[in-house]
């Protein structure tokens, strides 16, 4: 089987990785001040809705159902689409989807497409596909833009350049942007308009246009996509020819369901009441807007994510990024540590299940970043409960370890140790007796893997009585 | 019994309760002045406390850290430990939490415990109904609300609450303060750099305050903190809500306990 794109090849595990992100002070205070304002908006939008919860429990139950179901609902959607005029295409993996979208991208007699911001595409690795077959993608979302032409990697799922500040994306317009003018500022107004005179000529000559969706109805075989910019908007009206990939679980039942996806979604997004450009399309209508309409629906890893009871909440994710924002991990590392398009607390519990290959380190590596605050679940629109899928995933990374490992060793021993309370009182007895080597009462320098923890912290030592010896010593009476 | 509430501090709302300690691994061997501080307030207010010898660890840095097997073998102990008592009491929000939230998921240890599983503060204001407990600590101190207490427990205000009756202190809040201090168990070994620049952050926040005390409801995130102050030696102390709320003009906390 084909390597599956959706990490990066050759970015070590994540505390590696990490390591280098937090190193760059630029990175992090870039990341502190983005996060920290969008995380206080997010709260502020949120605290609009009297009832927030109930629409969060809306979400979840609608997302479950379609989850439930998800084969009947596909077919509906297929055969809705099917009788608008569209057609729609399945792709088991990376390889597939983009094979099908450069087929339909020649057929169309295009070198060139213009692209809406998606994640499913960023997964499948759509655009360096396109490339080597010869056809240029180009993306339209400011922050897409600012990733493609930095020819950089995405750290965030809402705001891919997060990690760039303006003069950063000034000197990647100068150098990238050939019409960009000299003297272009690092005013977000001139940086906005550079952009929007580099893509206006391409959104009218494009012949072909891709796009990811947010929501698909079954039973009408609509889709939608929510953007800020209207580049999207740009996209999905003007070429001929519109070819959409989209996740196979993005799907809701009916419209109706909208309604809660669209309070749900913007607010834990961009902390807006409403995204400025909703867009909503179905077949085609001879006449007006693409006149051909191509709708492929994606696996990649889903149906495997979606056999596992624990797992498959993760597939409830409507890709909000709020998760990202409240995370300290994320907040101190960057989303590129993580080596994926999907990054941050729903990155470490999406990728390794979507990748579902329990030998890949990098992917194995992702449960374990985290502490396990519980600020992601808090926030998270879907009641997607990250902490319960990270600690079931490390389950399944350590089993997937050998029993002989030196951490594996290590745990088994102190499990004997706590099994049985007189192993443990002699334990205690042996530490205290260690203590009495470092009289201050704490340790500066451990051996390896405690010096992990005494790189930055003192370590208490045992206390020369432990509280079992005391109530032994003074209250035993009243006990046992 | 929340009518106790507005009586006297020194009256004992809890009159003969018996109540189980589960001191944790943690305090019972590295801080054993809060068990113990918990034993005198619990007594203060009327308790009789019991302490069960055979209990050892809740298992919650196995489970996670992924060794299911071994947690699970970890919780059915403690389940037949605290067989028996109708209150059991943790100076920890984690490993309360643990108890509630995750041993009903693992196989054959069922929910028993966790409806008897109270952490510190949750117990003295939701089943004692106290708020004053008759505490002296005249020292400026601010307060961190650990993750699991705050987001697992939900024991929002109830340690603040207490802190706030407490006569002499001065109490401080903690700018930032639901943002985890970079503990999580393991996590603090396995990815270590991270783990730090959280920590440094947190410690940047309670300098901030100019507290002379850091406190919380569960020794491993102050284990943490704790170990980064030393560290840079900044002389601020961290001491466990139970260790504030045991202190008495009569038996006031010493700096060098």
């Amino acid at each position: 089987m084909a390597r599956n794109p959706v990490t990066w090849m050759g970015v070590p595990t994540f505390p590696k990785a990490a390591q280098e992100a937090l190193g760059d002070s630029q990175l992090r205070s870039n990341l502190r001040h983005a996060t920290h304002t969008i995380r206080d908006k997010r709260a502020a939008a949120v605290g609009e809705v009297p009832d927030w919860e109930r629409l969060r429990r809306a979400g979840e139950a609608i997302k479950d159902e379609t989850l439930a179901h998800l084969d009947t609902y596909l077919q509906k959607l297929e055969a809705a689409v099917t009788s608008r005029g569209g057609v729609v295409h399945w792709a088991r993996d990376a390889a597939e989807a983009n094979a099908i979208v450069l087929k339909l991208a020649r057929a169309a007699g295009a070198d060139e497409v213009v692209k809406v911001k998606s994640m499913a595409t960023a997964e499948i690795g759509l655009n360096e596909a396109l490339e080597e077959g010869g056809v240029t993608a180009i993306e339209t979302d400011l922050a897409e833009l600012i990733v493609q032409l930095g020819n950089d990697r995405p750290s965030h799922i809402l705001v891919p350049a997060i990690h760039r500040n303006r003069s950063e994306v000034r000197e990647i317009f100068r150098n990238q942007m050939p019409e960009a003018p000299a003297d272009l500022s690092s005013e977000p107004k001139a940086l906005a308009e550079a952009a929007r005179r580099h893509l206006r000529k391409k959104f009218l000559s494009a012949k072909v246009a891709v796009s990811g969706a947010n929501f698909a109805v079954a039973d009408t075989g609509s889709i939608m996509v929510v953007e800020s910019e209207g580049n999207g908007r740009m996209c999905l009206t003007l070429p001929q020819t519109l070819i959409t990939v989209m996740g196979i679980e993005k799907l809701v039942p009916t419209s109706r369901d909208l309604e809660v996806f669209l309070q749900l979604l913007p607010r834990s997004s961009t902390a807006e009441r409403m995204n400025p450009y909703t867009s909503m399309w179905t077949g085609v209508t001879p006449g007006d807007g693409p006149q051909e309409f191509h709708l492929i629906l994606l696996d990649n890893g889903r149906t495997a994510t979606l056999s596992d009871p624990v797992g498959r909440q993760a597939l409830r994710c409507i890709r909000c990024s709020a998760c990202l924002n409240v995370c300290p991990v994320y907040e101190r590392t960057g989303g590129q540590s993580y080596g994926s398009v999907y990054p941050g607390p729903i990155g470490a519990i999406l990728t390794p299940q979507l990748v579902d290959d329990p030998h890949d380190k990098q992917a194995a590596s992702l449960p374990f970043a985290s502490s396990l605050c519980g600020a992601c679940f808090e926030v998270c629109p879907v009641r997607i409960d990250i902490p319960e899928v990270l600690t079931h995933l490390r389950a399944r990374a350590v089993a997937e370890k050998s029993k002989m490992s030196p951490e594996a060793l290590a745990m088994s021993a102190m499990a004997t140790m706590f099994a049985d309370p007189r192993k443990y009182a002699l334990a205690q007895r042996a530490g205290a007796a260690a203590a009495k080597l470092a009289p201050s009462g704490s340790v500066s320098r451990l051996p390896f893997p405690g010096s992990r923890w005494t790189a930055t912290r003192d370590m208490p030592m045992p206390a020369t009585e432990s509280f079992r010896t005391w109530w032994k010593t003074n209250r035993k009476d009243s006990d046992e | 019994m929340t009518t106790a509430q507005h009586e006297s501090p020194t009256s004992r709302p809890a009159a003969g309760m018996r109540v189980a300690l589960m001191a944790t691994c943690l305090t019972d061997t590295l801080y054993p002045h809060t068990a113990r501080a918990v034993v005198t307030l619990l007594e203060r207010l009327g308790c009789t406390v019991e302490f069960p010898l055979s209990q050892t660890c809740c298992g919650q840095m196995h489970f996670n850290t992924g060794y299911r097997d071994d947690a699970t073998r970890l919780a059915s102990r403690m389940n037949e430990v605290f067989d028996g008592y109708t209150a059991v009491v943790a100076p920890s929000g984690s490993c309360a939490a643990m108890v509630r939230d995750i041993y009903p998921k693992l196989p054959g240890v069922g929910e028993d415990l966790a409806h008897r599983m109270y952490e510190l503060s949750e117990f003295l204001v939701d089943v004692l109904g106290v708020t004053d407990v008759g505490a002296y600590f005249p020292h400026r101190v601010t307060y961190h609300p650990t993750c699991h207490s705050l987001r697992m427990l939900g024991v929002g205000e109830r340690p603040l609450q207490l802190l706030r009756a407490v006569r002499g202190i001065d109490l401080i809040e903690l700018p930032a303060a639901e943002s985890c201090c970079g503990f999580g168990g393991t996590f603090a070994v396995k990815n270590a750099e991270t783990s730090s620049a959280m920590l440094s952050d947190k410690m940047r926040c309670v300098l901030n305050t100019g507290a002379e005390v850091l406190t919380a409801g569960d020794n491993s995130c102050l284990m943490h903190i704790g170990g980064g102050l030393s560290r840079l030696r900044t002389g601020v102390h961290t001491l466990h809500l139970a260790d504030i709320l045991a202190s008495t003009e009569e038996d006031p906390w010493h700096v060098t306990q």
